[in-house]
């Protein structure tokens, strides 16, 4: 397998122009020949389907919620990071490019990651003219908050709605053109494969989820926008739908897997409860501009309520470590912290897996009105779900996986090593390196969605005659079909005992505990042979009530459930071989007394990329050098 | 820890659109006050699904109460007792032991039943796509700061643009009317500078559109404003009559002038 990043040459900061100028053009009138299939309908999908259907192109955009307004990209509460430099604080394209790469430890591509910060200026244009509802000042300006893993304010934000109001703005886009009838909406389908002919991406099979019928769709160009894996874990601030069923799917049929094991663990997320638990809610990131983060520094002092432990027994653990970035550190540095706390005895809260949010300073020095202001409907949402008053008492938070910035490996163009096969936003690898920062999710998948693609894109189908289409009928198309049906009928003829939920359930106990905030090579090994179990069980032991030619949740659940069941796999595999820390992922053997990471650079400098061998084949691991041109490789330090 | 509950579910269950529903009884037991409804939901459906039986088929997604998919109708109320909670958010310690639940979809001429409490939306998103928008291509905008908004208009058009789109109004309107719903729409875009080219196209577009999918009228019954899980407020129903009135009084059919030279 050849990877070839298709980096431009040129310096750094005039690849991207250079690249716009060189990349072949679609003549207008020819646009309208082409067909692009874009599934997926949150901040990258939805964009880049309206974005595409502007340009002239014909375009077909799947989901499988109700409407597109409901991608899970809704959710994200905190902001959207730009380097407008609006706070006159010294922020630029460079330094939104230097945090940015730094944040992620030094294992995203530099020109990928320094387009990024270039776009982030003109996502802000887009949204405000699409109405998007940003804070402002009261000179009618736009306002700015900070984010973890920067010093300077650059966060755009629509109170703690951010996610939802650039997705209603995105999805707004998409309606329009799905008014105009540039664009087709399949909502409430399910891709379940990626159609490859010859080599090129043609299309995909999906389920209609109402009728259950399965159906091939053809076109010039497959764009998967279909978000992370993070459900992998079960229990995570992912919607209940994501999945990673289309990223695996399109592995299987030849896309390199790159970095899965770069999984996001989320700081600040209300604990959990109980067994029943289904998914767990994030608390913004923004939070930490106002909260303090402390445990008791006595074990004893654990079970008193936090108002009864005097201030020079709290451990403002945060603070102490990193003075400099204090409670705003990255995710997977406060991550870690909270662990070590609550591994050294000192949790809170019924389960002492928790670590307390404290207002009672800001409140103090910023009265209540004004953190109401900020974190309203956040501390509404918290109060909803726990019935404690985060006015009166402090947060009980703990961190829960969130992110995944591994995914389908692509190339500059956005493009994998399938021809035709585009991956945006949180379902490719390319911008992150190996931990995201906060409020930059909402900017990549816009980037890429908005102001990468529909160029990249183009330069793809100059080289492509529409004629080459498949036709629904071709052979090569008809057996893909057919392999779909085919697993359908595996699920629901196995008439087990055992329903989807509870392999999930197993599956997600063991990638936690042993592919979670810490893994080590002992742990990673047990998992490697727990999953297989599981997998087996779950393949004798399943029951799906019901048909597949109808509404059937159980047996979408199944489906999503044997994806991850692989998919967890990988990731572990992954894990495995990354024989270094970097970023989010962690590994026990290599760090420093302090408990800190320790980079390898010298042998782990790169991208893995997974090629899929074959069922009950070991996958193979292929590299890509990542190279240091602008910045220099250094450790991490957010003392 | 308080105790457990043991709770009786009466549920509408309904194969599909062209089938007769009916209410079906399920017990609830050993239910944690920690749960949220929809969680209490999954454990009824568990034990469902060992006994080879369907599940109770229900909208969700995100379940932390913004992406609107979830909905249905819990003892008569629209996401159920708790006020700006959607049925996701609102948790099992808002129930007593022993207490009859009552659970049924959105009842709306213009959303039909697709599986027992779940229901066809898509009459919301056609509303949008005749109008729902800002027309503004990708890379057409100016920098962002070029237009001053004042902070209270700006917060006035985010109070209206948190509407989830989850329909919880139309369920709880007598009428069935989505016009909660769509004023929210159109303050959002008419509070706005950027909205202001297509004020008067787009409430009249999305009227008719409104129509068109068999919602009721408006009564000002205000059924919607207490069931909305995102406090939208009757205040933007008003703010869209006056627009609409503007708009059906001073409409001209669009006329184009010929081409000109060259």
């Amino acid at each position: 397998m050849e990877l070839n990043s298709h980096i431009p040459d040129g310096p750094l900061e005039q690849k991207w122009s250079k690249h716009q100028f060189d990349l072949k053009l679609v003549n207008p009138s020819n646009k309208r020949k082409y067909k692009v299939i874009v599934v997926g309908s949150g901040l990258a999908g939805g964009a880049a389907a309206a974005s595409l259907a502007e340009l002239g192109y014909e375009v077909e955009c799947y989901c499988y919620q109700d409407s597109p307004r409901r991608a899970h990209s809704i959710a994200a509460q905190g902001g959207i990071n730009a380097a407008k430099n609006f706070q006159n604080d010294g922020d630029s394209v460079r330094r939104l490019f230097y945090d940015t790469v730094k944040g992620g430890d030094f294992r995203a591509r530099e020109a990928n990651v320094h387009r990024l910060a270039e776009v982030s200026n003109n996502i802000i244009d887009q949204c405000v003219g699409q109405g998007v509802p940003f804070a402002r000042e009261y000179g009618g300006l736009l306002d700015n908050r900070s984010f973890g893993g920067a010093q300077v304010s650059r966060t755009f934000y629509a109170r703690g709605q951010t996610g939802q109001q650039l997705l209603i703005g995105a999805y707004q886009a998409l309606e329009r053109q799905i008014g105009l009838g540039k664009v087709k909406m399949f909502s409430r389908h399910e891709m379940l494969e990626l159609i490859v002919v010859d080599g090129v991406a043609k299309g995909i099979v999906t389920r209609d989820m109402v009728t259950g019928e399965i159906k091939s769709h053809l076109a010039d160009a497959v764009c998967l926008g279909t978000g992370g894996y993070g459900n992998v874990f079960y229990l995570s601030t992912n919607a209940k739908g994501c999945s990673g069923t289309a990223i695996r799917r399109a592995y299987k049929q030849g896309a390199a897997f790159a970095n899965p094991c770069f999984t996001q663990i989320h700081p600040t997320c209300i604990p959990v409860t109980g067994d029943h638990q289904s998914k767990l809610t994030l608390m913004s990131e923004s939070l930490r501009n106002d909260g303090r983060i402390w445990v008791p520094k006595r074990k004893e002092d654990c079970g008193k309520p936090a108002s009864q432990i005097a201030e020079e027994d709290r451990d403002y653990y945060l603070e102490r470590k990193y003075p400099s970035y204090g409670n705003l550190a990255p995710r997977d540095i406060s991550s870690r912290a909270a662990k070590q706390a609550c591994d050294e005895g000192r949790g809170i809260g019924g389960t002492g897996r928790g670590v307390y949010l404290d207002f009672e300073d800001a409140i103090k020095r910023l009265g209540q009105n004004k953190i109401e202001e900020r974190y309203g409907n956040l501390f509404e949402m918290y109060e909803r779900i726990t019935d404690e008053n985060p006015y009166k008492v402090p947060m009980r938070i703990y961190p829960a996986s969130h992110y995944t910035m591994g995914g389908l490996w692509v190339d500059y163009n956005l493009m994998s090593n399938i021809p035709g096969l585009f991956v945006l936003g949180e379902a490719n690898f390319s911008d992150h390196g190996a931990n995201r920062l906060g409020a930059s999710a909402l900017m990549q998948g816009l980037a890429d969605g908005y102001f990468v693609l529909p160029y990249t894109i183009g330069g793809y189908l100059a080289t492509v005659k529409p004629e080459a289409r498949s036709k629904a009928d071709d052979p090569a198309v008809k057996a893909v079909e057919q392999t779909v049906t085919d697993r359908l009928h595996k699920l629901l003829s196995i008439n087990g005992k055992q329903t989807p939920t509870h392999f999930h359930r197993e599956l997600g106990k063991v990638m936690w505990e042993y592919s979670g905030m810490g893994r080590n090579e002992a742990g990673l090994k047990k998992a490697l042979e727990m999953i297989p179990l599981i997998r087996e069980e779950f393949w004798n032991n399943l029951r799906i009530p019901g048909t597949g030619e109808e509404l059937n949740q159980s047996l979408e659940l199944a489906g999503r459930v044997a994806d991850f069941l692989e998919l967890g796999e990988l990731l572990v595999l992954d894990a495995l071989h990354r024989r270094e820390s970097c970023g989010a992922h962690f590994r026990e053997e290599w760090q420093t007394e302090e408990g800190e990471a320790v980079r390898d650079d010298e042998n782990f400098c790169h991208v893995a990329a997974w090629e899929y061998q074959g069922d009950g084949k070991a996958p193979v691991r292929h590299t890509e050098q990542l190279s240091f041109e602008s910045l220099h490789l250094a450790t991490r330090n957010y003392k | 820890m308080t105790k457990n509950l043991n709770l009786t579910l009466h549920v509408w269950r309904q194969k599909n659109a062209q089938c007769d529903g009916k209410f079906v009884e399920y017990p609830a037991a050993d239910i944690s006050p920690e749960m949220s409804f929809l969680e209490m939901l999954d454990v009824v459906n568990e034990g469902l699904i060992r006994k080879g039986e369907d599940p109770i088929t229900f909208d969700h997604d995100c379940r932390e109460g913004i992406c609107g998919a979830c909905g249905m109708v819990v003892n008569g109320r629209a996401h159920g007792p708790k006020e700006r909670t959607t049925a996701c958010q609102l948790h099992m310690r808002s129930f007593k032991d022993g207490e009859s639940i009552t659970i049924e979809p959105w009842r709306a001429e213009a959303f039909p039943i697709v599986r027992d409490l779940m229901v066809d939306r898509g009459a919301l998103d056609r509303i949008i796509a005749v109008g729902g928008f800002i027309s503004v291509p990708t890379g057409s905008p100016q920098d962002a700061n070029a237009l001053p908004i004042p902070k209270e208009k700006a917060e006035l058009s985010m109070d209206a643009a948190a509407c989830i789109g989850c329909g919880a109004c139309v369920a709880a309107c007598p009428n069935a009317s989505a016009m909660l719903f769509l004023s929210a729409k159109v303050s959002h875009l008419g509070l706005l500078p950027q909205g202001q080219p297509e004020r008067y196209t787009r409430v009249r577009d999305m009227v008719a559109q409104m129509d068109a999918e068999q919602f009721g009228t408006c009564t000002n019954h205000g059924e919607c404003e207490s069931a909305c899980p995102k406090g939208i407020k009757m205040e933007n129903i008003a703010r869209m009559n006056r627009d609409f009135m503007k708009a059906s009084l001073t409409y001209r059919p669009a006329t184009f002038g010929g081409g000109g030279a060259g």
